[in-house]
C-alpha cells in the first residue's frame, strides 16, 4: 500500500510538473533569443491570470482563457520593442535590474486595478471533481491542464524543429553573425519569441487561476519556481527544461510524502546538487567559464 | 593699504548682502513654515501601525487599514483627540525582523505615542519585545495566537482578536451539536508557523477533552500555493473530517483545490478570515468555521458601520477592517479618559476593565490578567449557492457563542489553561 501512495505522489508531481513547464518554457525561451534573464516574466503570468478573470466574467471560462494569452502576447510586442531590446548582448545586470523593476511595477498596477484582495475565479462546473483510473486519484481539471501542457509542447518543438521560422530562430541563438552574414534580420523573429514565451506565462496564469488564489504577487511565487527549473535544465535546451520541471514536481509531491514539511526546500535542494555536480544544468549547453 | 580696506570692505559687503538674503529666507520660513510644521508636531496624536500589506497575509492587512483610516477620518471629524488631530503612521509590517525595525524606529524617532496593529502572530511577538523594552503599550488588534496572550504576554501588550482556543471552542461546541467529535478521526493540515502550531495545540487540546481521534497532521509552508500532495495524504488517511489550521492564502488554496479534487471527507476549520472565504468564491467553501465579526451580524452598530463602509469602498468591511475600526475608536477613548497619551497610564487604565461598545449585542472588555479582550465569537457555515444575496453573502452566522445569559469568559482560556499572570 505504501508504494502506491508513493507511486500516486510520482504521478502527480508529473502532472504539477507539466504546469511548471508552461511557464519554465517561456522564461526559457525569453532568455534564448538575447541572454536576458526575464524576471518579469512572472508578471505576465499574472496579468494573464486577471485577464482572464475579467474575460471569463463577460464572455465566458473558455473564452477567458483562449483569449488572455494573446493579448499578454501583444503586451510581449510591446515589452520586447521598448523594452527588452535595448539590452540583448548587454551586461547580464542591466537586464536583471530593469525586468525587476518592470515586475514590481506591475505588481502594484495589478493591486490599483483589480485591489489587493484576491480574486475568485471559478472553475467550471463540469471540469470539477475527481477522475479515478485504477488506484489514482486525479483531479479532472489537472487532467485537461496536462493535456493542454502536451499540446503545447509539442506544438513549441515543431515550431523550433520542423518549420522555416524554427531553422532560423535556432541559427539565431547559436550564431547571430551568421544569420546577419546571410541577409536575414533577426529581430522580427526574436520579437516573435518573446511574443510566444510571455503568451505562454500568461496560459499557465490563466489555466492555474481557478485552482490558486489569484493575487497581485502571484506572479513572484511562480517565477522563483520557474528560474529553478531553468537552472536546472539548463540554459538553452528544450528537453532539459522538459525534464526539469517534471522532476522538479515529482521531488516536491516524494517529499512530502515522506517529509512534509520540507516540501518547498526540496526544489532547492535539488538546484543546489545539479549547480555542485553538473553547473550547465541536465542537458544544457556547455560553459565553458563554469566547468 | 586703502586698497586692501576697499577690499575687505567689498567682501563683508558681499557678506552682509548672502546674510541678510539668508536670514530674511529663515525669518519668512520661521514665521510662515516652521511653525506650522512644530505645531502640528507638538499638538497632533501620533500612533504607529504596522500590519501586512504584502505576502500571504497582505489581502487582510489592507482591509485593516481601510478600517483604520475610516476610524481615523471619524474621529478627527469630530475635534480629533485631547483636542488634538490624531495622525497614525500605517506601514507594511512584512516580517517578523522588519517589523521589529520598523517598531523600534517608530518608537525612537518617529515620535509615536504607542504601537498598534499586526495580524501576523509571529511579526506581534516581535513586535511586543521592542513594545516591551521601551515600556510603550502595544495593541495586537488581529493575531490570535494563545500564546500571545499566554506564555509571551506582557505588561504592554494587549490582544483583541479572539484567540485560538476560542475558535477552536466556538466551532467545537457547533461540532458537539452535531455529534460530530466523539470517536470521529480527524486529520489536520497546519500552517507551518508560530499561528499554526497554537492553534494545533489548541485543536488537540480539545480533540483530547471530548474523545476524537487525531490520526494525522500535515506541516504547510506559509507560501505554498499547490496543495495537491497533500490532498493525496488526505485521501490516503482516510478521516472522518478534515480539520484545516491554515492561515491568509493558504485557507484560500486548499479551498479551492479541495472542491477542485472531490474529496468526500466534510471539512471543518478553526480559523477564517472572511477574505479568505470571498478569495475562495461561492462553490468551493463548504464545512463549519469560526468568526470574531461578519458584515451580516444584526445589530443596529454593525448595520451603520457596514453601510458607511459599504457606501465609501464599494464593498462590504471584512472583520480585520471591522475591529480596527473599533479598536482606534477604543483607544481614542482611552486617551480622552485618561487625558493622556502616556503608555503607563494607558494600561492601567484597560486593566480596570472598562466596557467597550464594539458593535455587537454584549459589550467587550480586557481581562487584567492576560489582557485579552472578552467578546463574543460565531461560528458560521458555508451558505447554499441560491440562497446568497451577492457574492459577498458566502456565510449563514450562527448563534454567538457563548449564548445568551452564559459568561463570555467560558470559551476563553481559564486560569489554570493559561500560563499568563500579570
Amino acid at each position: 500500500m505504501e508504494l502506491v501512495f508513493l507511486l500516486e505522489q510520482v504521478v502527480n508531481g508529473l502532472v504539477l510538473g507539466g504546469y511548471y513547464l508552461l511557464v519554465a518554457l517561456g522564461l526559457a525561451l525569453v532568455f534564448s533569443v538575447g541572454g536576458v534573464v526575464n524576471l518579469a516574466h512572472g508578471a505576465f503570468y499574472a496579468i494573464g491570470a486577471y485577464l482572464a478573470y475579467t474575460i471569463a466574467e463577460r464572455a465566458g471560462f473558455a473564452t477567458g482563457v483562449l483569449l488572455s494569452p494573446v493579448l499578454v502576447a501583444l503586451l510581449g510586442v510591446l515589452f520586447e520593442r521598448t523594452i527588452l531590446r535595448r539590452f540583448y548582448d548587454a551586461d547580464p545586470i542591466q537586464g536583471l535590474l530593469v525586468t525587476f523593476g518592470l515586475a514590481m511595477i506591475v505588481e502594484q498596477l495589478l493591486r490599483r486595478i483589480w485591489g489587493a484582495a484576491p480574486i475568485p475565479v471559478a472553475m467550471p462546473q463540469a471540469l470539477k471533481g475527481a477522475v479515478l483510473l485504477g488506484d489514482f486519484l486525479f483531479s479532472r481539471y489537472r487532467l485537461l491542464l496536462l493535456a493542454i501542457v502536451a499540446l503545447v509542447l509539442a506544438a513549441v518543438w515543431l515550431l523550433l524543429n520542423r518549420t522555416a521560422f524554427g531553422r532560423v530562430v535556432r541559427a539565431g541563438i547559436d550564431r547571430p553573425d551568421m544569420v546577419a552574414a546571410l541577409g536575414i534580420r533577426l529581430a522580427p523573429y526574436r520579437l516573435a519569441v518573446v511574443a510566444l514565451g510571455v503568451g505562454l506565462a500568461a496560459l499557465a496564469g490563466a489555466l492555474f487561476a481557478p485552482i490558486a488564489v489569484v493575487h497581485p504577487a502571484m506572479g513572484e511565487e511562480i517565477l522563483t519556481t520557474a528560474f529553478v527549473v531553468v537552472v536546472i535544465g539548463g540554459l538553452g535546451s528544450f528537453w532539459g527544461v522538459v525534464l526539469a520541471a517534471l522532476l522538479v514536481g515529482v521531488t516536491r509531491g516524494v517529499t512530502i510524502h515522506f517529509v512534509p514539511a520540507a516540501g518547498e526546500a526540496a526544489m532547492y535542494v535539488l538546484m543546489f546538487l545539479v549547480l555542485l555536480l553538473r553547473p550547465r544544468g541536465l542537458s544544457g549547453e556547455r560553459i565553458g567559464r563554469f566547468e | 593699504m586703502r586698497q586692501e580696506r576697499a577690499t575687505v570692505g567689498e567682501t563683508a559687503g558681499t557678506g552682509r548682502r548672502a546674510a541678510l538674503a539668508g536670514g530674511a529666507a529663515l525669518l519668512a520660513g520661521a514665521t510662515i513654515g516652521f511653525p506650522a510644521i512644530l505645531r502640528a508636531q507638538s499638538e497632533a496624536v501620533r500612533l504607529g501601525h504596522l500590519t501586512p500589506r504584502t505576502g500571504f497575509l497582505g489581502a487582510l492587512g489592507d482591509y485593516a487599514v481601510l478600517g483604520l483610516e475610516m476610524a481615523k477620518e471619524e474621529i478627527n471629524a469630530a475635534g480629533g483627540v485631547l483636542g488634538r488631530r490624531l495622525e497614525i503612521l500605517s506601514e507594511d509590517s512584512i516580517n517578523p525582523d522588519t517589523a521589529a525595525t520598523k517598531a523600534t524606529r517608530m518608537l525612537e524617532r518617529d515620535g509615536v505615542a504607542f504601537l498598534v496593529g499586526e495580524i501576523s502572530s509571529a511579526s506581534a511577538l516581535a513586535i511586543a519585545q521592542v513594545a516591551a523594552r521601551a515600556r510603550r503599550l502595544f495593541v495586537a488588534v488581529g493575531p490570535r495566537s494563545d500564546v500571545l496572550r499566554g506564555k509571551n504576554c506582557n505588561r504592554y501588550m494587549f490582544c483583541t482578536d479572539i484567540p485560538n482556543t476560542v475558535m477552536v471552542n466556538a466551532v467545537g461546541r457547533a461540532l458537539l451539536r452535531d455529534g460530530m467529535v466523539k470517536g470521529k478521526k480527524f486529520f489536520t493540515v497546519t500552517s507551518d508557523y508560530v499561528f499554526g502550531h497554537d492553534l494545533l495545540r489548541a485543536a488537540k487540546a480539545f480533540f483530547a477533552a471530548h474523545g476524537a481521534l487525531h490520526i494525522g497532521d500535515e506541516l504547510v509552508a506559509t507560501d505554498v500555493t499547490d496543495f495537491s500532495p497533500y490532498l493525496l495524504k488526505v485521501r490516503q488517511a482516510r478521516p472522518d473530517i478534515v480539520c484545516l489550521n491554515l492561515a491568509g492564502n493558504q485557507v484560500t488554496n486548499f479551498v479551492k483545490q479541495y472542491a477542485e479534487f472531490g474529496l468526500p471527507f466534510p471539512t471543518v476549520g478553526f480559523n477564517l478570515n472572511t477574505a479568505d472565504a470571498w478569495a475562495a468564491g461561492p462553490g468551493n467553501l463548504a464545512g463549519t468555521w469560526p468568526t470574531v465579526w461578519y458584515h451580516t451580524l444584526a445589530t443596529p452598530g454593525s448595520q451603520a458601520f457596514v453601510a458607511a463602509f459599504t457606501a465609501k469602498h464599494g464593498k462590504p468591511p471584512e472583520n480585520h477592517a471591522w475591529i480596527t475600526y473599533v479598536v482606534i475608536k477604543m483607544l481614542a477613548r482611552a486617551m480622552e479618559e485618561t487625558k493622556s497619551t502616556d503608555s503607563e497610564q494607558l494600561v492601567a487604565y484597560f486593566e480596570k476593565g472598562p466596557s467597550f461598545d464594539i458593535l455587537k449585542k454584549r459589550p467587550a472588555r480586557f481581562r487584567a490578567w492576560d489582557h485579552q479582550l472578552i467578546q463574543e465569537a460565531y461560528p458560521f457555515s458555508v451558505k447554499p449557492a441560491e440562497r446568497m444575496k451577492d457574492r459577498w453573502d458566502l456565510m449563514e452566522l450562527g448563534p454567538a457563542v457563548p449564548a445568551e445569559g452564559e459568561d463570555l469568559e467560558v470559551i476563553y482560556p481559564s486560569r489554570e489553561q493559561n500560563s499568563c499572570a500579570l
